[in-house]
């Protein structure tokens, strides 16, 4: 017998092995959600590669809160609050681009790429009123590790590098995919669907799904890239809790490590091309590091709360209600020489093959995750069931709880997070 | 100081869409727009010629699309494989696709030879799911390559479409543009 899961404080709402169906349907927990995770913790907002040069910048979100991450002159990466000191207006409306500064397009206050306010039309006005100097963007705490880019809303928070933790040697192994060079962001899906978040936050790191869910894209693909998907059976195949809601996915163990290689292992049959136009100037090793990273690592990294670092691309997540996300798929690849254009053009395509709207993968995910949010409604006290591989979850020699890649363990990591974030107040 | 506009290459002498190979290639286009409503994905299919892309862009700018990450940008191979992959039964989302009902209009003939037409036009679909409807406005391209023997043997060299929103978040869509 499955009991229920009553009651409505959070901590009541999640158990080791189930959690409420109404953690994905009740607008107050949602509320609590943005203000008690996502503007407390570290929030991912940029990759490095996004921010070339001094002005350059990105806009996005932080919870619901519009922030642009700059590069300013010292090039110093700054996460300002998008809103104008004056009577509030969004300050930046583009995507990402290359500035001297920002002006404001209703009174035209303009300020610098760190955020300070520089200059006021018709300033008589507050002559013996106000001081610019009190009157900066307002800025968010930005931190970094190996390019990935975080700002958190609490000044208080943990330093970043001690939030990640352990993740922090799973973050060297993925960078490990740009094959001696480092990586850059190449472009990026966006697509919505009409759920909760925290069903796709739960997704990546869900192999039980992968054969049933993506029949069809493993129907599509080579026999190669089909079998080193196959890791249902596989023993080798692990999932391990890393702490503070990070988990990780290995589902080609052999390739969680792209330093570890005793050459066994052919290049896949379907990147012959590849392999020929690039052995016309790179030596034989060089070209089969970056060819047998093409598919990225073997693992799913999944940071609470929002991003994942995903194979061969950045799955970054974006609550925008109770019952609907926005999703970017971040498609990376080797920023190394020109002879490389033929390696990202290829990463590119085994990206759109994949993921995005019109993929052959994530057009299947966003089906199953809009069934869960609309089954969900029935029964808010019947629980998600999170218990697959409990009774085989032991510790790594890390330390890490460790079940099979097809149990639920990353989820149980994640909720437990949850639970204690949002419990504290 | 005069702000200079580029314009898409418009000829001197606009061409008519009753030139009759226009009214061949804008046939051709309702054809395929009737097609793919209907999900009749392997009749469309053959609406291309082996050479053929079919392309929903995310830059609206882009012209050339190997570079660069795009929606879809589909080969003769990749346009097989997603038609049967929207008609096989394995994939969830286009087994309970979008019921989809649109209309392309809008007609400007771009070029005109005995061989080849290329038109711009523009598409507004209408897809309806679960008590929601969503609506998809799309600029397109077609090239077509007229053939000898008639409108029968009429093909599509390239589609692409650009996607009013091409740059912000859609919804994963189960059926095609
Ligand atoms: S609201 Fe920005 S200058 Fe007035
Ligand atoms: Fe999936």
């Amino acid at each position: 017998m499955i009991e229920n899961v009553m009651g409505s404080a959070p901590d009541e709402l999640v158990r080791e092995d189930r959690v409420a169906g109404r953690l994905y349907t009740d607008p107050e927990l949602f509320e609590l959600e943005m203000t008690r995770i996502f503007e407390r913790t570290w929030i991912w907002v940029a990759h490095e590669s996004e921010l070339p040069k001094a002005g350059s910048f990105k806009s996005t979100v932080v919870g619901r809160q519009p922030v642009i991450v700059t590069k300013d002159r010292k090039g110093v990466v700054r996460t300002l609050l998008n809103r104008c000191r004056h009577r509030g207006a969004s300050i930046c409306e583009k995507p990402s681009g290359q500035v001297n500064g920002f002006t404001c397009p209703y009174h035209a206050w303009s300020y610098g790429l760190d955020g300070s306010l520089r200059g006021i039309p018709y300033p008589d006005g507050y002559e013996g009123v106000m001081e610019k100097r009190d009157l900066s963007l307002g800025r968010l705490r930005t931190e970094s590790y190996r390019g990935m880019i975080f700002a958190t809303l609490d000044d208080d928070a943990e330093p970043l590098e001690e939030f990640l933790g352990d993740a922090r040697l799973w973050i060297d192994r993925f960078m490990k995919q740009g094959g001696g060079y480092p990586i850059k962001v190449l472009g990026r899906h966006q697509f919505s669907f009409r759920g909760n978040w925290k069903i796709q936050l739960e997704n990546t790191t869900d192999g039980y799904h992968f054969p049933i869910v993506h029949r069809s894209w493993m129907a599509s693909v080579d026999s190669e890239t089909a079998d080193m998907m196959s890791f249902m059976t596989d023993p080798t195949c692990t999932t391990h809790a890393l702490g503070h809601g990070h988990s990780v996915m290995q589902m080609v163990p052999e390739h969680s490590d792209l330093d570890l290689d005793d050459r066994s292992e052919p290049l896949q049959g379907r990147f012959d091309d590849v392999v020929a136009e690039l052995s016309r100037t790179l030596d034989a090793a060089q070209v089969r590091k970056v060819v047998r990273a093409m598919h990225g690592t073997g693992f799913n990294l999944n940071l609470f709360p929002n991003v994942s670092m995903s194979a061969a691309f950045f799955r970054v997540l974006r609550p925008v209600s109770v019952n609907e996300t926005r999703i970017e798929h971040v498609a990376i690849g080797p920023d190394g020489p020109p002879e490389l254009a033929v390696v990202n053009r290829e990463r590119l395509r085994i990206h759109e093959h994949f993921q995005g709207p019109f993929g052959f993968g994530t057009p299947d995910d966003a089906e199953g995750w809009d069934r869960v949010q609309r089954g969900a409604a029935a029964a808010p006290a019947m629980p998600i069931m999170v218990n697959r591989g409990l009774a085989r979850e032991k510790p790594s020699p890390e330390g890490w709880p460790t079940s099979h890649v097809t149990d639920e363990t990353g989820m149980r990591a994640a909720y437990a997070q949850w639970k204690a974030m949002m419990s504290d107040d | 100081m005069t702000e200079t506009v580029t314009e898409a290459a418009a000829p001197a002498v606009p061409i008519p869409t009753t030139d009759p190979r226009v009214v061949r290639t804008i046939e051709l286009i309702w054809r395929e727009a009737e097609l793919l409503d209907r999900k009749a994905y392997e009749a469309w299919d053959s609406l291309y010629t082996d050479d053929g892309f079919y392309v929903i862009p995310i830059d609206p700018e882009a012209e050339r699309f190997d570079d660069i990450l795009n929606m879809v940008y589909d080969d003769a191979r990749m346009r097989r494989m997603r038609v049967t992959r929207m008609t096989e039964g394995y994939a969830i989302a286009a087994v309970d696709a979008a019921r989809t009902v649109r209309t392309v209009s809008r007609f400007v003939p771009e070029s005109v030879s005995d061989d080849e037409v290329i038109v711009r036009s523009a598409q507004i679909l209408v897809a309806y799911k679960r008590e929601n409807h969503h609506l998809w406005a799309a600029d397109l391209v077609h090239r077509v390559r007229l053939s000898p023997d008639g409108p029968i043997g009429d093909r599509i060299v390239h589609k692409i479409v650009r996607l009013v929103d091409s740059e912000s978040a859609v919804p994963a869509a189960g059926f095609l543009l």
